[in-house]
Protein backbone atom coordinates (compact mmCIF):
# COMPACT_ATOMS: atom_id res chain seq x y z
CA UNK A 1 0.00 0.00 0.00
CA UNK A 2 1.58 3.49 -0.93
CA UNK A 3 1.57 5.89 1.65
CA UNK A 4 1.75 9.89 0.58
CA UNK A 5 2.15 12.18 3.20
CA UNK A 6 1.08 15.44 3.13
CA UNK A 7 3.69 18.20 5.16
CA UNK A 8 1.83 20.00 8.13
CA UNK A 9 3.60 22.39 9.06
CA UNK A 10 0.75 24.73 10.14
CA UNK A 11 0.48 26.94 6.96
CA UNK A 12 -2.50 26.85 5.57
CA UNK A 13 -5.43 24.32 5.22
CA UNK A 14 -4.18 21.06 3.59
CA UNK A 15 -7.61 19.36 3.31
CA UNK A 16 -8.08 19.93 -0.34
CA UNK A 17 -5.22 18.39 -1.37
CA UNK A 18 -6.03 15.57 0.87
CA UNK A 19 -9.31 15.34 -0.55
CA UNK A 20 -7.97 15.64 -3.88
CA UNK A 21 -5.36 12.61 -3.52
CA UNK A 22 -8.20 10.71 -2.12
CA UNK A 23 -10.37 11.36 -4.97
CA UNK A 24 -7.22 9.94 -7.29
CA UNK A 25 -5.71 7.73 -5.30
CA UNK A 26 -8.68 5.70 -3.36
CA UNK A 27 -6.62 3.09 -2.53
CA UNK A 28 -2.89 5.01 -0.89
CA UNK A 29 -3.23 5.78 2.23
CA UNK A 30 -2.75 9.55 2.81
CA UNK A 31 -1.58 11.09 5.85
CA UNK A 32 -1.43 15.00 6.76
CA UNK A 33 1.32 15.10 9.30
CA UNK A 34 4.05 17.07 10.84
CA UNK A 35 6.02 14.13 12.13
CA UNK A 36 9.52 13.73 11.22
CA UNK A 37 9.24 9.50 10.58
CA UNK A 38 5.99 9.39 9.40
CA UNK A 39 7.62 12.11 6.66
CA UNK A 40 10.82 9.82 6.13
CA UNK A 41 8.61 6.80 6.01
CA UNK A 42 6.30 7.55 3.09
CA UNK A 43 6.66 6.66 -0.41
CA UNK A 44 5.81 9.87 -1.81
CA UNK A 45 5.68 13.83 -0.23
CA UNK A 46 3.78 16.82 -1.18
CA UNK A 47 4.76 19.51 0.27
CA UNK A 48 2.08 22.39 0.41
CA UNK A 49 2.07 26.07 1.29
CA UNK A 50 0.61 29.12 1.46
CA UNK A 51 1.05 32.65 3.17
CA UNK A 52 3.94 34.25 3.52
CA UNK A 53 7.50 33.27 3.09
CA UNK A 54 8.78 34.22 6.21
CA UNK A 55 6.08 32.73 7.78
CA UNK A 56 6.65 29.39 6.17
CA UNK A 57 10.11 29.07 7.03
CA UNK A 58 9.60 29.99 10.65
CA UNK A 59 6.57 27.89 10.92
CA UNK A 60 9.25 24.63 9.17
CA UNK A 61 12.11 25.41 11.78
CA UNK A 62 9.21 25.53 14.72
CA UNK A 63 8.22 21.98 13.45
CA UNK A 64 11.68 21.07 12.96
CA UNK A 65 11.19 20.06 9.80
CA UNK A 66 13.39 21.81 7.59
CA UNK A 67 16.33 18.78 7.63
CA UNK A 68 12.90 16.32 6.75
CA UNK A 69 12.18 18.52 3.94
CA UNK A 70 15.68 18.39 2.41
CA UNK A 71 15.71 14.68 2.79
CA UNK A 72 12.35 14.32 1.02
CA UNK A 73 13.51 16.38 -1.90
CA UNK A 74 16.67 14.33 -1.86
CA UNK A 75 14.90 10.60 -1.91
CA UNK A 76 11.54 10.32 -2.98
CA UNK A 77 9.05 11.35 -5.36
CA UNK A 78 8.14 15.39 -3.81
CA UNK A 79 5.59 17.63 -5.14
CA UNK A 80 5.87 21.09 -4.11
CA UNK A 81 3.00 23.25 -4.36
CA UNK A 82 2.83 27.02 -4.50
CA UNK A 83 4.66 28.71 -1.72
CA UNK A 84 5.98 25.20 -1.57
CA UNK A 85 7.65 25.31 -4.81
CA UNK A 86 9.01 28.76 -4.22
CA UNK A 87 10.93 27.95 -0.46
CA UNK A 88 12.80 25.59 -2.57
CA UNK A 89 14.81 28.48 -4.13
CA UNK A 90 17.58 30.37 -1.75
CA UNK A 91 15.88 33.78 -1.41
CA UNK A 92 12.19 35.56 -1.61
CA UNK A 93 11.87 38.83 -1.99
CA UNK A 94 8.57 38.78 -0.24
CA UNK A 95 8.56 40.67 3.75
CA UNK A 96 11.78 42.49 3.04
CA UNK A 97 13.68 39.53 1.89
CA UNK A 98 13.70 35.68 3.68
CA UNK A 99 16.33 33.19 3.10
CA UNK A 100 14.32 30.20 2.17
CA UNK A 101 15.19 26.16 1.83
CA UNK A 102 18.14 26.96 -1.23
CA UNK A 103 17.99 23.69 -2.88
CA UNK A 104 17.82 25.27 -6.22
CA UNK A 105 20.23 28.54 -7.09
CA UNK A 106 17.54 31.96 -7.70
CA UNK A 107 15.10 33.93 -6.26
CA UNK A 108 11.45 34.71 -5.45
CA UNK A 109 10.22 37.88 -6.90
CA UNK A 110 7.00 40.46 -6.47
CA UNK A 111 4.88 40.50 -9.71
CA UNK A 112 4.60 43.98 -8.92
CA UNK A 113 8.13 44.69 -9.67
CA UNK A 114 8.03 43.66 -13.13
CA UNK A 115 4.56 45.18 -14.06
CA UNK A 116 5.99 49.18 -13.05
CA UNK A 117 9.39 47.95 -15.19
CA UNK A 118 6.99 47.24 -18.08
CA UNK A 119 5.40 50.30 -17.47
CA UNK A 120 8.29 52.44 -17.92
CA UNK A 121 9.17 50.62 -21.07
CA UNK A 122 6.18 50.26 -23.04
CA UNK A 123 3.29 51.42 -21.80
CA UNK A 124 0.74 48.38 -21.96
CA UNK A 125 -3.06 49.26 -21.87
CA UNK A 126 -4.18 46.49 -19.57
CA UNK A 127 -3.00 46.48 -15.97
CA UNK A 128 -1.86 43.11 -14.27
CA UNK A 129 -3.43 42.80 -10.46
CA UNK A 130 -1.56 41.53 -7.39
CA UNK A 131 -2.24 38.76 -6.88
CA UNK A 132 -2.50 36.56 -9.83
CA UNK A 133 -5.35 35.12 -9.35
CA UNK A 134 -7.46 32.97 -11.75
CA UNK A 135 -6.76 29.96 -14.68
CA UNK A 136 -3.73 30.48 -16.52
CA UNK A 137 -2.04 28.54 -18.77
CA UNK A 138 1.25 26.37 -18.65
CA UNK A 139 3.47 26.14 -21.64
CA UNK A 140 5.75 22.95 -21.31
CA UNK A 141 9.55 23.51 -21.42
CA UNK A 142 10.56 20.25 -21.22
CA UNK A 143 8.66 16.26 -21.12
CA UNK A 144 8.03 15.33 -17.69
CA UNK A 145 5.63 12.00 -16.16
CA UNK A 146 3.92 14.81 -14.32
CA UNK A 147 2.41 15.81 -17.36
CA UNK A 148 1.16 12.62 -19.21
CA UNK A 149 -2.20 13.12 -20.08
CA UNK A 150 -2.50 16.70 -19.75
CA UNK A 151 -1.85 18.96 -22.94
CA UNK A 152 0.52 21.87 -22.69
CA UNK A 153 -0.80 24.72 -22.44
CA UNK A 154 -3.53 23.72 -20.15
CA UNK A 155 -4.92 26.03 -16.93
CA UNK A 156 -4.82 25.93 -13.98
CA UNK A 157 -5.59 27.57 -10.98
CA UNK A 158 -2.88 30.09 -9.81
CA UNK A 159 -3.17 32.38 -6.90
CA UNK A 160 0.27 34.47 -5.59
CA UNK A 161 1.88 37.53 -5.90
CA UNK A 162 5.75 36.09 -6.17
CA UNK A 163 7.17 34.25 -8.80
CA UNK A 164 10.04 31.50 -9.03
CA UNK A 165 13.40 32.71 -10.93
CA UNK A 166 15.75 29.61 -10.93
CA UNK A 167 19.52 30.45 -11.90
CA UNK A 168 19.32 27.36 -14.17
CA UNK A 169 16.57 27.51 -16.92
CA UNK A 170 17.14 23.42 -17.22
CA UNK A 171 15.03 23.80 -13.95
CA UNK A 172 11.73 25.19 -15.89
CA UNK A 173 9.30 22.61 -17.37
CA UNK A 174 6.51 24.84 -17.16
CA UNK A 175 6.30 28.43 -18.16
CA UNK A 176 3.35 30.77 -17.78
CA UNK A 177 2.72 34.42 -18.90
CA UNK A 178 1.63 36.99 -16.28
CA UNK A 179 3.20 40.18 -17.64
CA UNK A 180 6.51 38.22 -17.99
CA UNK A 181 7.00 34.33 -18.94
CA UNK A 182 8.21 32.99 -15.77
CA UNK A 183 8.65 29.51 -14.11
CA UNK A 184 5.45 28.20 -12.79
CA UNK A 185 6.37 24.63 -12.67
CA UNK A 186 10.36 23.11 -11.94
CA UNK A 187 11.63 19.74 -12.41
CA UNK A 188 14.55 17.78 -11.37
CA UNK A 189 15.55 14.20 -10.78
CA UNK A 190 12.55 13.17 -8.11
CA UNK A 191 11.31 16.77 -7.29
CA UNK A 192 9.00 18.40 -9.12
CA UNK A 193 7.04 21.84 -7.90
CA UNK A 194 4.29 23.66 -9.59
CA UNK A 195 3.42 27.61 -8.36
CA UNK A 196 -0.80 26.18 -9.03
CA UNK A 197 -3.03 24.99 -7.51
CA UNK A 198 -3.57 21.16 -9.23
CA UNK A 199 -5.92 20.61 -5.99
CA UNK A 200 -8.25 23.49 -7.09
CA UNK A 201 -7.74 23.11 -10.95
CA UNK A 202 -10.50 20.83 -12.16
CA UNK A 203 -9.81 17.42 -14.27
CA UNK A 204 -5.85 18.71 -15.11
CA UNK A 205 -5.15 19.27 -11.89
CA UNK A 206 -6.81 16.29 -10.50
CA UNK A 207 -4.74 14.41 -13.68
CA UNK A 208 -1.30 15.49 -12.23
CA UNK A 209 -2.07 14.29 -8.81
CA UNK A 210 -2.66 10.90 -10.36
CA UNK A 211 -0.21 10.89 -12.01
CA UNK A 212 2.32 12.15 -8.73
CA UNK A 213 0.74 9.29 -7.70
CA UNK A 214 2.37 6.33 -9.56
CA UNK A 215 5.27 8.23 -10.38
CA UNK A 216 8.42 6.76 -9.48
CA UNK A 217 10.42 9.78 -9.12
CA UNK A 218 12.19 9.08 -12.10
CA UNK A 219 12.29 11.18 -15.74
CA UNK B 1 -1.85 33.44 -23.93
CA UNK B 2 -3.05 35.47 -20.16
CA UNK B 3 -4.93 34.71 -17.41
CA UNK B 4 -8.25 33.86 -18.00
CA UNK B 5 -11.32 36.06 -17.01
CA UNK B 6 -13.48 34.04 -14.74
CA UNK B 7 -17.27 33.13 -14.56
CA UNK B 8 -18.66 32.08 -10.97
CA UNK B 9 -22.21 31.29 -10.66
CA UNK B 10 -23.22 32.16 -7.30
CA UNK B 11 -25.80 29.81 -5.25
CA UNK B 12 -27.87 30.51 -2.54
CA UNK B 13 -27.84 28.28 0.48
CA UNK B 14 -30.90 28.28 3.27
CA UNK B 15 -29.66 25.31 6.01
CA UNK B 16 -27.84 23.79 3.91
CA UNK B 17 -30.14 23.41 1.04
CA UNK B 18 -29.99 25.51 -2.36
CA UNK B 19 -32.68 27.42 -2.82
CA UNK B 20 -34.09 30.17 -5.14
CA UNK B 21 -35.30 27.61 -8.55
CA UNK B 22 -32.33 25.34 -9.37
CA UNK B 23 -33.92 24.18 -12.78
CA UNK B 24 -31.93 21.68 -14.71
CA UNK B 25 -32.76 18.54 -16.40
CA UNK B 26 -30.34 16.23 -15.41
CA UNK B 27 -30.28 17.16 -11.82
CA UNK B 28 -32.24 14.78 -9.50
CA UNK B 29 -32.05 16.95 -6.18
CA UNK B 30 -32.78 20.73 -7.42
CA UNK B 31 -31.53 21.57 -3.68
CA UNK B 32 -28.27 19.48 -3.24
CA UNK B 33 -25.30 21.87 -3.30
CA UNK B 34 -23.19 19.19 -4.34
CA UNK B 35 -24.66 18.52 -7.08
CA UNK B 36 -25.37 21.56 -8.32
CA UNK B 37 -21.64 22.29 -7.48
CA UNK B 38 -20.45 19.27 -9.88
CA UNK B 39 -23.28 20.03 -12.92
CA UNK B 40 -21.47 23.30 -12.70
CA UNK B 41 -17.69 21.93 -12.61
CA UNK B 42 -18.88 19.31 -15.37
CA UNK B 43 -20.02 22.59 -17.42
CA UNK B 44 -16.75 24.41 -16.70
CA UNK B 45 -17.23 27.16 -13.81
CA UNK B 46 -13.74 28.65 -13.10
CA UNK B 47 -15.10 29.22 -9.18
CA UNK B 48 -18.51 28.22 -7.25
CA UNK B 49 -19.20 30.94 -4.63
CA UNK B 50 -21.97 30.00 -1.84
CA UNK B 51 -23.79 32.39 -0.55
CA UNK B 52 -25.21 31.24 3.30
CA UNK B 53 -28.78 33.15 3.87
CA UNK B 54 -29.75 31.25 6.94
CA UNK B 55 -31.79 33.42 8.92
CA UNK B 56 -31.14 31.76 12.21
CA UNK B 57 -27.76 31.47 14.15
CA UNK B 58 -28.55 27.59 14.76
CA UNK B 59 -28.53 26.58 12.26
CA UNK B 60 -24.94 27.92 10.87
CA UNK B 61 -23.20 24.76 10.91
CA UNK B 62 -25.21 23.45 8.28
CA UNK B 63 -23.03 25.99 6.28
CA UNK B 64 -19.43 23.98 7.05
CA UNK B 65 -20.77 20.46 6.40
CA UNK B 66 -22.39 22.43 3.07
CA UNK B 67 -18.64 23.16 2.32
CA UNK B 68 -17.27 20.08 3.35
CA UNK B 69 -19.57 17.94 1.10
CA UNK B 70 -18.70 20.11 -2.02
CA UNK B 71 -15.30 20.36 -1.33
CA UNK B 72 -14.51 16.54 -1.37
CA UNK B 73 -15.95 16.35 -4.50
CA UNK B 74 -15.55 19.43 -6.47
CA UNK B 75 -12.32 20.65 -7.04
CA UNK B 76 -12.58 24.34 -8.13
CA UNK B 77 -11.71 27.31 -6.20
CA UNK B 78 -15.38 27.78 -3.66
CA UNK B 79 -16.18 30.92 -1.82
CA UNK B 80 -18.30 31.33 0.85
CA UNK B 81 -20.45 34.16 2.49
CA UNK B 82 -22.99 35.77 4.29
CA UNK B 83 -22.92 35.94 8.42
CA UNK B 84 -18.85 36.52 8.40
CA UNK B 85 -18.60 38.22 11.52
CA UNK B 86 -15.16 37.08 13.45
CA UNK B 87 -12.58 35.84 12.60
CA UNK B 88 -13.49 32.90 14.03
CA UNK B 89 -16.08 32.41 11.08
CA UNK B 90 -13.35 32.79 8.41
CA UNK B 91 -11.84 29.91 10.09
CA UNK B 92 -14.12 27.75 10.54
CA UNK B 93 -15.22 28.41 6.43
CA UNK B 94 -11.78 27.88 5.56
CA UNK B 95 -11.69 24.43 7.89
CA UNK B 96 -14.42 23.26 6.03
CA UNK B 97 -12.65 23.66 2.74
CA UNK B 98 -13.61 27.05 1.60
CA UNK B 99 -11.05 28.60 -0.54
CA UNK B 100 -11.95 32.26 0.05
CA UNK B 101 -14.50 33.87 2.48
CA UNK B 102 -16.47 36.97 1.15
CA UNK B 103 -16.77 39.55 4.59
CA UNK B 104 -19.75 41.92 3.51
CA UNK B 105 -21.54 43.82 6.25
CA UNK B 106 -19.11 42.92 9.36
CA UNK B 107 -16.55 44.84 6.96
CA UNK B 108 -18.71 47.68 7.17
CA UNK B 109 -18.82 47.82 10.99
CA UNK B 110 -16.06 46.21 11.36
CA UNK B 111 -13.50 47.04 9.05
CA UNK B 112 -10.56 45.74 11.28
CA UNK B 113 -11.42 42.45 10.68
CA UNK B 114 -10.45 42.55 7.09
CA UNK B 115 -7.26 42.78 8.46
CA UNK B 116 -7.17 40.65 11.25
CA UNK B 117 -8.31 38.35 8.97
CA UNK B 118 -5.85 38.85 6.04
CA UNK B 119 -3.01 38.90 7.89
CA UNK B 120 -4.18 35.91 9.91
CA UNK B 121 -4.82 33.84 6.96
CA UNK B 122 -3.47 35.33 4.24
CA UNK B 123 -4.76 38.10 1.56
CA UNK B 124 -5.68 35.48 -1.29
CA UNK B 125 -8.15 33.79 1.07
CA UNK B 126 -10.40 37.29 2.12
CA UNK B 127 -13.13 38.82 -0.18
CA UNK B 128 -14.89 41.73 0.59
CA UNK B 129 -18.10 42.01 -0.69
CA UNK B 130 -19.59 45.56 -1.62
CA UNK B 131 -23.03 46.44 -2.12
CA UNK B 132 -23.54 49.54 -3.75
CA UNK B 133 -26.52 51.98 -5.15
CA UNK B 134 -26.13 55.29 -6.84
CA UNK B 135 -26.56 58.07 -4.49
CA UNK B 136 -26.29 60.96 -7.53
CA UNK B 137 -29.69 62.61 -8.49
CA UNK B 138 -29.48 62.85 -12.38
CA UNK B 139 -27.15 65.33 -13.98
CA UNK B 140 -24.91 65.23 -10.65
CA UNK B 141 -21.66 62.96 -11.31
CA UNK B 142 -22.08 59.63 -10.49
CA UNK B 143 -21.65 58.55 -6.80
CA UNK B 144 -22.66 55.12 -5.20
CA UNK B 145 -22.49 54.38 -1.31
CA UNK B 146 -22.50 51.34 0.24
CA UNK B 147 -25.50 49.75 1.38
CA UNK B 148 -26.46 47.46 4.24
CA UNK B 149 -29.31 45.00 5.37
CA UNK B 150 -29.93 43.98 1.78
CA UNK B 151 -29.52 47.22 0.27
CA UNK B 152 -32.14 48.86 2.30
CA UNK B 153 -29.66 50.69 4.57
CA UNK B 154 -27.29 53.78 3.36
CA UNK B 155 -24.33 53.10 5.12
CA UNK B 156 -22.89 57.06 4.60
CA UNK B 157 -19.45 55.49 2.69
CA UNK B 158 -18.72 55.97 -0.77
CA UNK B 159 -18.19 52.99 -2.67
CA UNK B 160 -15.05 54.17 -4.38
CA UNK B 161 -13.56 55.13 -1.75
CA UNK B 162 -14.50 51.92 0.27
CA UNK B 163 -12.60 49.52 -2.11
CA UNK B 164 -9.42 51.60 -1.66
CA UNK B 165 -9.57 51.38 1.81
CA UNK B 166 -10.74 47.70 1.94
CA UNK B 167 -7.78 46.67 -0.82
CA UNK B 168 -5.31 48.65 1.83
CA UNK B 169 -6.65 46.59 4.54
CA UNK B 170 -5.56 43.67 2.72
CA UNK B 171 -8.28 42.22 0.64
CA UNK B 172 -7.18 40.05 -1.72
CA UNK B 173 -10.44 40.69 -4.16
CA UNK B 174 -13.59 42.56 -4.20
CA UNK B 175 -17.08 41.65 -5.45
CA UNK B 176 -19.24 44.47 -6.16
CA UNK B 177 -22.68 43.67 -6.10
CA UNK B 178 -24.71 46.85 -7.83
CA UNK B 179 -28.20 46.84 -5.28
CA UNK B 180 -30.10 49.44 -8.02
CA UNK B 181 -29.17 46.17 -10.85
CA UNK B 182 -29.74 43.15 -8.35
CA UNK B 183 -32.54 40.91 -9.84
CA UNK B 184 -33.50 43.34 -12.56
CA UNK B 185 -31.82 41.29 -15.16
CA UNK B 186 -31.00 45.05 -16.81
CA UNK B 187 -26.99 44.59 -16.86
CA UNK B 188 -24.12 45.53 -14.59
CA UNK B 189 -23.68 49.27 -13.32
CA UNK B 190 -20.82 49.43 -15.55
CA UNK B 191 -20.03 52.61 -14.45
CA UNK B 192 -19.83 51.46 -10.89
CA UNK B 193 -17.66 48.64 -11.97
CA UNK B 194 -15.69 50.34 -14.08
CA UNK B 195 -15.06 53.54 -11.25
CA UNK B 196 -13.79 50.58 -8.80
CA UNK B 197 -11.68 48.51 -11.43
CA UNK B 198 -10.00 51.71 -12.08
CA UNK B 199 -9.35 52.72 -8.59
CA UNK B 200 -7.86 49.42 -7.12
CA UNK B 201 -4.86 47.01 -7.75
CA UNK B 202 -7.15 44.02 -6.65
CA UNK B 203 -9.24 41.77 -8.57
CA UNK B 204 -12.76 42.43 -9.28
CA UNK B 205 -15.98 40.29 -9.47
CA UNK B 206 -18.81 42.08 -10.94
CA UNK B 207 -22.34 41.44 -9.46
CA UNK B 208 -25.79 42.03 -10.02
CA UNK B 209 -28.13 42.66 -12.95
CA UNK B 210 -26.94 39.69 -15.57
CA UNK B 211 -29.91 39.10 -17.54
CA UNK B 212 -28.18 37.47 -20.80
CA UNK B 213 -24.43 37.06 -21.88
CA UNK B 214 -24.21 40.03 -23.42
CA UNK B 215 -23.88 41.32 -19.77
CA UNK B 216 -21.35 38.88 -18.77
CA UNK B 217 -19.17 40.12 -21.44
CA UNK B 218 -19.85 43.56 -20.94
CA UNK B 219 -18.86 43.35 -16.78
CA UNK B 220 -15.21 42.75 -18.47
CA UNK B 221 -14.89 44.59 -21.94
CA UNK B 222 -16.47 47.43 -20.30
CA UNK B 223 -16.60 47.34 -16.75
CA UNK B 224 -12.93 46.11 -16.50
CA UNK B 225 -14.15 43.14 -14.26
CA UNK B 226 -11.81 40.03 -13.76
CA UNK B 227 -14.66 38.10 -12.80
CA UNK B 228 -18.33 37.59 -13.45
CA UNK B 229 -20.60 36.62 -11.06
CA UNK B 230 -24.73 35.64 -11.54
CA UNK B 231 -27.19 33.33 -10.47
CA UNK B 232 -30.73 32.93 -11.98
CA UNK B 233 -29.79 32.54 -15.51
CA UNK B 234 -27.74 29.65 -14.62
CA UNK B 235 -29.68 27.90 -12.25
CA UNK B 236 -33.19 28.42 -14.62
CA UNK B 237 -30.75 27.02 -16.98
CA UNK B 238 -31.29 29.61 -19.75
CA UNK B 239 -27.73 29.43 -20.44
CA UNK B 240 -25.02 26.93 -19.15
CA UNK B 241 -21.30 28.05 -18.45
CA UNK B 242 -20.13 26.47 -21.46
CA UNK B 243 -22.35 28.12 -23.60
CA UNK B 244 -21.43 31.84 -21.37
CA UNK B 245 -17.71 30.94 -22.11
CA UNK B 246 -18.10 30.42 -26.07
CA UNK B 247 -19.75 33.97 -26.11
CA UNK B 248 -17.37 35.57 -24.50
CA UNK B 249 -14.62 34.33 -26.10
CA UNK B 250 -16.24 35.19 -28.99
CA UNK B 251 -16.15 38.70 -28.30
CA UNK B 252 -12.20 38.57 -28.12
CA UNK B 253 -12.13 37.50 -24.26
CA UNK B 254 -9.36 35.37 -22.82
CA UNK B 255 -11.44 32.18 -21.23
CA UNK B 256 -10.90 28.89 -20.15
CA UNK B 257 -12.59 26.49 -22.51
Amino acid sequence: MSLIAIIDYGMGNLRSVSQALHHVAPDATIEVTSDRQSILNAERVVFPGQGAARDCMRALQQHELIDVVLEAARSKPFLGICMGMQVLMEHSEENDGVDCLGIYAGGVHQFANVIQQNENATPSTERLKIPQMGWNQIVYKTDHPLWQGIPSGSRFYFVHSYYVQPDDDSLITGETEYGIAYASAIARDNVFAIQAHPEKSADDGLQLLKNFTTWNGML
Amino acid sequence: MALAKRIIPCLDVDNGRVVKGVNFVDIRDAGDPVEIAARYNREGADEITFLDITASSDNRETIYHVIEDVASQVFIPLTVGGGVRKVEDVRNMLNAGADKVAINTAAVFNPELVKEASEFFGSQCIVVAIDAKQVSAEGEPLKWNIFTHGGRKDAGIDAVEWAQKMADYGAGELLVTSMDRDGTKRGFNLPLTKAITDAVNIPVIASGGVGNLQHLADGVLKGGADAVLAASIFHFAEYTVGEAKAYMAEQGIEMRI
